[in-house]
């Protein structure tokens, strides 16, 4: 800034001295040099480890790679012609949507209760906020690993329910119970968050607005719906693209509780994908499985973006 | 403290109370009270008792883990869980490990973060605005993907079994970025007149952000600290992928070894040991909890 006041300021008198043009000159190409300096190391960082090992991955995708004996063969787009046809990537694809479709509903509908709730103007209020978020702070593992003795058959859930009289299934290890119960664990680790969001965009709903509703006879649930829902409808389109992406890639839970069984019952495509690569050492073809993982999140998050002229009015 | 967490609830304006259903209105604003107080309270249950189970637990017997009816406090203290915690593992270090990584993590996130949120908000350089977009576009590459080729690197520099990999890619790698716009967005919010003063005292661009931008962003630093180190010392799949003796273990890959490795159970130690691991970031976030609030809903929002 300084440095073009300068320069104007010499162009305007015209025959400035030179020395205090070049030494402005000399400042901002300075400042040039400073910036690309200052912003190379996550520049060069992201490429180098993030855009070039996608690129990398594609290539990967059309090779027969397997590192332990060496081999590395160009197959062109043998690897997804295999995946096509691969029973097992299907059903983990069926497995990973179902998934995220029970993790979104009950995470965002959980969140959204939670939200209305903590809006109450009570006394002690935040505590409850606190203890809501606090799952959010819990490693992923700790929290996986107290879940873990909970919900074993013998677990305290089950101890719970046995004082009710009623017996428990083995949650983990019954193929139509096991999903199910890495869902409702993710939520009450995750929801927090996302009720905070929620929260947040609550209290940005003018009181006034509401108030002259109110004064005109609307309904709190016609209130709900015609103003508060309408407002809130950015965040509501962001909090559901998150909480899609976090959980097509959910991988700790499945990785130390279920290993993807009973059967394939919890095989998720991020843990597939681990398998086949770190475990099976199917390199390339994991890279081809990476590879339509991505596709298919970047896909459904579009097709989200997609809807939000049908609902979100203000912009994101 | 924890009021200011976040912008207080809206202002409810008295209503224009009808005069004659007043007691019975209060009578119902008594029961609406009971009523969302139990709901609260009910709510509370999952997001608490896990928490409280590990804390108690860890000083039950191991048979009393799995007693029936089951209880939250221990019938018989007992130390025996927790004084295994240090010995039967190499716990100590496997904590050391993953702390110390923590903090270089940290460290380093926050000058590469400051400097490049510094230079996108307040210097001209050539190609700025193309470097931004690489930033944005490497927000949206998936990290369990790109794990493959940079596995391969990792075992080509010698670099499996160290530590190396869980510090310099996520300093480095995509995982900065959110910081970048943390820093970034607050640079653009500093009064640009402190560094016309700063230029005034003869201060040149590197003076001007040691001396001036950098030491008014404690807000940033705040939250880039708190996403980074939580993120680092939580961390699960690369350790996973790339550590394979137990003594250079984080706590995240310890915690989950407790199991099956051993021929008498540890139920009680698991549990201890998973609790020093939680209990320390608990304190911390009941006493910052708009910082750690502000740094963890950050990490999944662009900008």
């Amino acid at each position: 800034m300084v440095a073009d006041v300068a320069q104007v300021a010499g162009r305007v008198s015209g025959g400035a001295p030179p020395r205090r043009a070049s030494g402005a000159r000399r400042a901002a190409r300075l400042d040039a040099l400073v910036g690309l300096a200052f912003v190379s190391p996550v520049v060069i960082g992201v490429i180098v480890l993030g855009l070039v090992p996608f690129g990398f991955v594609i290539w990967y995708a059309m090779h027969e790679w397997t590192p332990l004996i060496g081999q590395f063969d160009w197959v062109g787009l043998d690897n997804f012609s295999r995946l096509a046809a691969d029973d097992a990537v299907r059903s983990s694809f069926v497995t990973t949507f179902q998934f995220a479709a029970l993790l979104m509903v009950l995470n965002i509908s959980l969140a959204m209760a939670l939200a209305l709730l903590l809006n109450q103007r009570l006394r002690g209020i935040t505590t409850f906020r606190t203890f809501f978020f606090s799952p959010m702070v819990v490693s992923a593992v700790a929290w996986v690993v107290v879940w873990n003795y909970l919900v074993a058959s013998n677990g305290g859930i089950n101890g719970f329910l046995s004082v009710l009289g009623i017996d428990g299934p083995n949650w983990l290890r019954d193929p139509s119970w096991a999903l199910v119960t890495l869902v409702v664990i993710q939520v009450f680790k995750g929801v927090g968050m996302n009720m905070i969001l929620f929260l947040a965009a609550l209290q940005g709903v003018p009181a006034e607005l509401k108030e002259s509703a109110r004064i005109d006879g609307a309904s709190p649930r016609r209130i709900f719906r015609s103003i508060t829902l309408p407002l809130i409808a950015p965040t509501i389109l962001l909090v559901t693209m998150i909480t899609m992406i976090g959980a097509m890639d959910v991988f700790v839970p499945i990785q130390i509780m279920t290993q993807g069984g009973p059967g394939d019952s919890t095989m998720v495509i991020s843990y597939l994908l681990y398998r086949t690569a770190f475990e099976q050492q199917d390199f390339g073809y994991a890279s081809a499985i990476g590879v339509l993982l991505f596709v298919v999140v970047l896909g459904l998050a579009a097709l989200q973006w997609s809807t939000r002229n049908r609902w979100v009015h203000d912009e994101v | 403290m924890r009021s200011e967490t976040l912008p207080a609830a809206p202002e409810t304006r008295p209503r224009p109370a009808p005069s004659p259903s007043a007691a019975r209105a209060r009578r119902r604003g008594l029961l609406t009270k009971v009523v969302l107080y139990g709901l609260l309270v009910v709510m509370s249950v999952p997001f608490l008792y896990p928490t409280l189970w590990m804390l108690f637990s860890a000083f039950k017997p191991v048979d009393e883990i799995f007693a029936v009816p089951p209880s939250l406090l221990p019938r018989d203290w007992t130390l025996d869980g927790v004084s295994k915690i240090f010995t039967v593992t190499p716990f100590a270090r496997q904590y050391l490990n993953s702390l110390y990584i923590a903090v270089v993590v940290t460290i380093g996130s926050i000058i590469v973060c400051s400097i490049a949120g510094y230079a996108f908000a307040r210097i001209r350089f050539p190609f700025a605005g193309k470097l931004f977009l690489v930033l944005m576009s490497g927000m949206m590459i998936p990290g369990e993907v790109t794990i493959i080729p940079i596995f391969r690197w990792v075992a080509d520099l010698g670099w499996m079994d160290t530590h190396l990999p869980l510090i310099i890619i996520p300093i480095f790698g995509p995982a900065s970025i959110v910081g970048v716009f943390i820093f970034r967005q607050f640079f653009l919010s500093l009064p640009q007149e402190l560094e016309e003063a700063g230029r005034l005292d003869g201060l040149g661009r590197l003076g001007i952000f040691l001396r001036i931008a950098f030491p008014l962003s404690g807000p940033a630093i705040a939250a880039v600290a708190i996403m980074k180190f939580l993120a680092s010392f939580n961390m699960y799949f690369e350790p996973l992928i790339f550590l394979r003796s137990e003594e250079l273990f984080t706590v995240g890959l310890a915690l989950t070894r407790y199991q099956d490795s051993y021929g008498e159970p540890l139920h009680n130690t698991q549990i201890g040991a998973t609790a020093l691991t939680v209990v320390p970031i608990l304190l911390v976030f009941l006493f910052a909890q708009r910082q750690f609030v502000e740094g963890l809903s950050r990490t999944g929002l662009k900008g």
